[in-house]
């Protein structure tokens, strides 16, 4: 880092070379340099970058409509997928096969039973359920199978659902209660952690003891008991109430943290020498905090934010798998885990365990990315 | 000294009076409680003795009277140890709290014990190995802890535990026992159900506390006295044990206060997967059908249970480090 730290010095002395541009860079240039040096974190950004789209177009992405249901396909196994075409050759169009139903006489239930002698090959951007896009209707599905055969990559649950477009678009809910989550704690905990740090006295002491007060309650706890007071799903309080006001829920513990934090970045500042030019020079409150505190503290904001993403998507999880969070059918990772509550369900239909999975990945993402952020916030330090 | 630990229960006391108000109006929110529901059944059912039930209860509970009067009724009571009467399972909230506290510090405490005796031990070993293979191993392992739900773990080791060591899995007993008065074998049998419960509850917290403490140790490592003590020979594990470790312990202390919400809190969702007989399962069902006495109990309990952990991380690290003023 030799190069990056003596640029304060060549920019202040005036003894600047004229060809070079290192003292030309930007504070945010230095973060991003040293954020690309860790493979790590850079690992987890580009994770999260192809998290969000799958999500984003799960629509498109997954064979079948999340929604229909097959119930010839009950529990059904992820269809099977061969490279081996029909004149058993090896072909690099992947084959799946026909799935017969059959009643088993002696336990009387239905099985199903792959038929190996009907191939069906795997097209892309075939025609399947209807969707809606960003706005838009529309039946095109990035691979499929022909009608009237199903594709289920990670096979189906009770109702015969693809728990592939489930897992996807359950992704939808989970990866963005964070975001939203963590835009309404930052809004609080800056808001509040400035004007604890900087007002202090009577202020500073009130915010203190409700801090302590809302941390003096276990979260998940807390929470269950927030959410059982939502109103029930009805025409004026619609799924999307009840999806915005679980962020809520989420982010009124999560600020307090974020708070804290910020208010004794505000107390130092409060001693710099720029807060005192600033009052000498005659700038009103609202100029100190808004044009000399909170950009100082902004990246420490960001990286707060970003290591409190992971307790939020944990936390929908936990309230969804509780039947306290999103209810259906709506879904999100934490709703579709609700089917794995039985050990005797996961042993026998293991693969509805997988959006777990998507919880565990989307965790580990921002975990590392927040702690790069972190180590990159401060380019000045070794 | 002394003057310290008055003010901080006085502290706590205060916490938890605001506590009960808030979980109160929080549980009070929603309409239609089961108490509303019990009433209602008495209504449509007439005759003296529902006239007179319905009298009873409302009086007792003060279904018609303003907020902060239903909130006296119960918090006078609460404090009297009359926690109200669970409407859902016909029996006083303090039974069913009764039967449930013990298994439920027993489950809270063992994990919390678990939790720091083996981060400690991580801990030290990935901070004096650091950059080796097993420090790196145990940095993906802490990952990996921190971002499993509790749930999905418990249920990866039920199987496991089924399948491969062929146990009888869930609940802290095995059907023989549960019923039956304690003895020799009950404990045995106990011990042997309650690993993976502690396991699972202090995974995460585990993972985060080792990390905190490699990070506070690395600190230490660094330090003039470390290196003093290593110049006049002492034994290196004499200088890690004695003079670094002791130092680094500090900081763990302080984040006590936060890891105990921690290991409450995730019980709540583990004990549901694995079946225990703690608290957990029956507050969620308690919200669930919305039988408040019930609910708003165990929330205070919980409530409790932290600020009296957060207590006792206060004094200890007030005993351990002399540096600490007590202004």
């Amino acid at each position: 880092m030799a190069d990056v730290i003596s640029v304060p010095v060549t920019a202040e002395s005036d003894v600047r070379e004229p060809t070079s541009d290192v003292g030309e860079m930007s504070q945010g240039k230095l973060i991003w340099l040293r954020f690309r040096r860790n493979r790590l974190a850079m690992g987890g950004l580009v994770t999260l970058i192809l998290l969000y789209l799958a999500v984003g177009f799960a629509g498109f992405l997954a064979p079948n409509n999340y929604l229909q249901q097959n119930l010839e396909y009950i529990h059904g196994r992820p269809s099977p997928i061969t490279f081996i075409g029909p004149e058993c050759r090896f072909r690099l169009r992947p084959y799946t096969f026909g799935v017969t139903t059959e009643l088993d006489q002696a336990a009387f239930k239905w099985v199903y039973v792959v038929d190996e002698s009907v191939k069906l090959p795997i097209r892309f951007f075939v025609r399947g359920d209807t969707y809606s896009l960003f706005g838009f209707r529309t039946d095109l599905h990035l691979f499929g199978v022909d009608a009237p055969h199903r594709l289920y990559l990670w096979g189906a649950d009770s109702l015969g659902r693809d728990v592939f477009a489930r897992t996807l678009m359950g992704g939808q809910v989970s990866m963005t209660v964070g975001l939203v989550g963590v835009a309404l704690t930052i809004f609080l905990g800056s808001v509040l952690g400035t004007m604890s740090g900087y007002f202090g006295g009577v202020i500073d002491d009130m915010m203190q003891r409700v801090v302590e007060i809302i941390q003096s309650f276990p979260t998940i706890p807390l929470w269950a008991a927030l959410a059982a007071a939502l109103p029930n799903i009805s025409e004026t309080f619609t799924m999307l109430h009840r999806y915005l006001l679980i962020t809520v829920i989420l982010s009124l513990v999560n600020w307090t943290g974020l708070a804290r934090q910020l208010r004794a970045k505000v107390m130092s500042y409060r001693q710099a020498d720029f807060t005192s030019a600033a009052l000498v020079a005659g700038a009103s409150n609202a100029r100190i905090i808004f044009i000399h505190m909170l950009p100082n503290a902004a990246s420490h904001i960001i990286v707060v934010s970003a290591l409190s993403v992971p307790g939020m998507i944990l936390g929908e999880t936990a309230l969804s798998f509780l039947g306290l969070g999103i209810l259906p059918p709506m879904v999100s990772w934490g709703t579709l885990l609700r089917d794995t509550q039985q050990v005797a369900t996961v042993v026998q239909h293991p693969w509805l365990i997988i959006p777990g999975a998507g919880v565990i990945i989307a965790v580990l993402a921002f975990s590392v990315l927040g702690d790069g952020l972190r180590d990159a916030v401060d380019p000045y330090s070794i | 000294m002394l003057n310290y630990i008055i003010r901080r229960v006085g502290y706590a006391f205060v916490t938890l009076i605001f506590v009960a108000i808030i979980g109160f109006i929080i549980i009070e929110l929603p309409p239609g409680s089961y108490l509303d529901f019990r009433l209602r059944e008495l209504r449509t059912m007439g005759g003296d003795y529902s006239t007179d039930m319905i009298a009873a209860l409302e009086q007792r509970y003060g279904v018609n009277d303003p907020v902060h009067v239903k909130f006296w009724k119960w918090f006078s009571n609460f404090v009297q140890g009359d926690f109200g009467w669970s409407f859902r399972y016909e029996r006083s909230v303090s039974s069913l709290l009764g039967a449930r506290i013990g298994f439920t510090l027993l489950v809270s405490i063992s994990s919390l014990i678990f939790s720091w005796v083996v981060a400690i031990l991580v801990g030290v070993y990935s901070a004096t190995h650091r950059y080796t293979i097993p420090d790196y191993l145990i940095t993906v392992f802490q990952f990996i802890g921190l971002a499993v739900p509790g749930f999905l773990l418990a249920l990866v080791l039920m199987i496991f535990a089924q399948r491969t060591l062929g146990m009888e899995v869930g609940g802290l007993f095995s059907a023989r026992y549960r019923d039956a008065p304690w003895s020799w074998p009950k404990f045995i049998d106990l011990l042997k159900h309650l690993w993976i419960p502690v396991v699972v509850i202090a995974a995460s917290g585990t993972a985060w506390l080792s990390r905190v403490m490699r990070g506070n140790l690395l600190d230490v490592l660094n330090m003039q006295y470390v290196q003093t003590a290593r110049s006049k020979g002492l034994k290196e594990e004499k200088v890690i044990w004695k003079h670094a470790v002791r130092n680094a312990l500090h900081p763990l202390v302080m984040v006590f206060g936060m890891s105990f919400p921690a290991i409450i809190s995730g019980q709540t969702v583990i004990a549901i997967v694995l079946n225990l007989p703690t608290i957990g399962p029956i507050f969620v069902n308690a919200l669930l059908q919305q039988d408040m006495y019930l609910a708003v109990t165990f929330l205070m309990f919980q409530a409790m249970l932290l600020v009296v952990g957060n207590l006792v991380a206060d004094i200890a690290l007030a005993w351990l480090d002399p540096r600490i003023q007590f202004e």
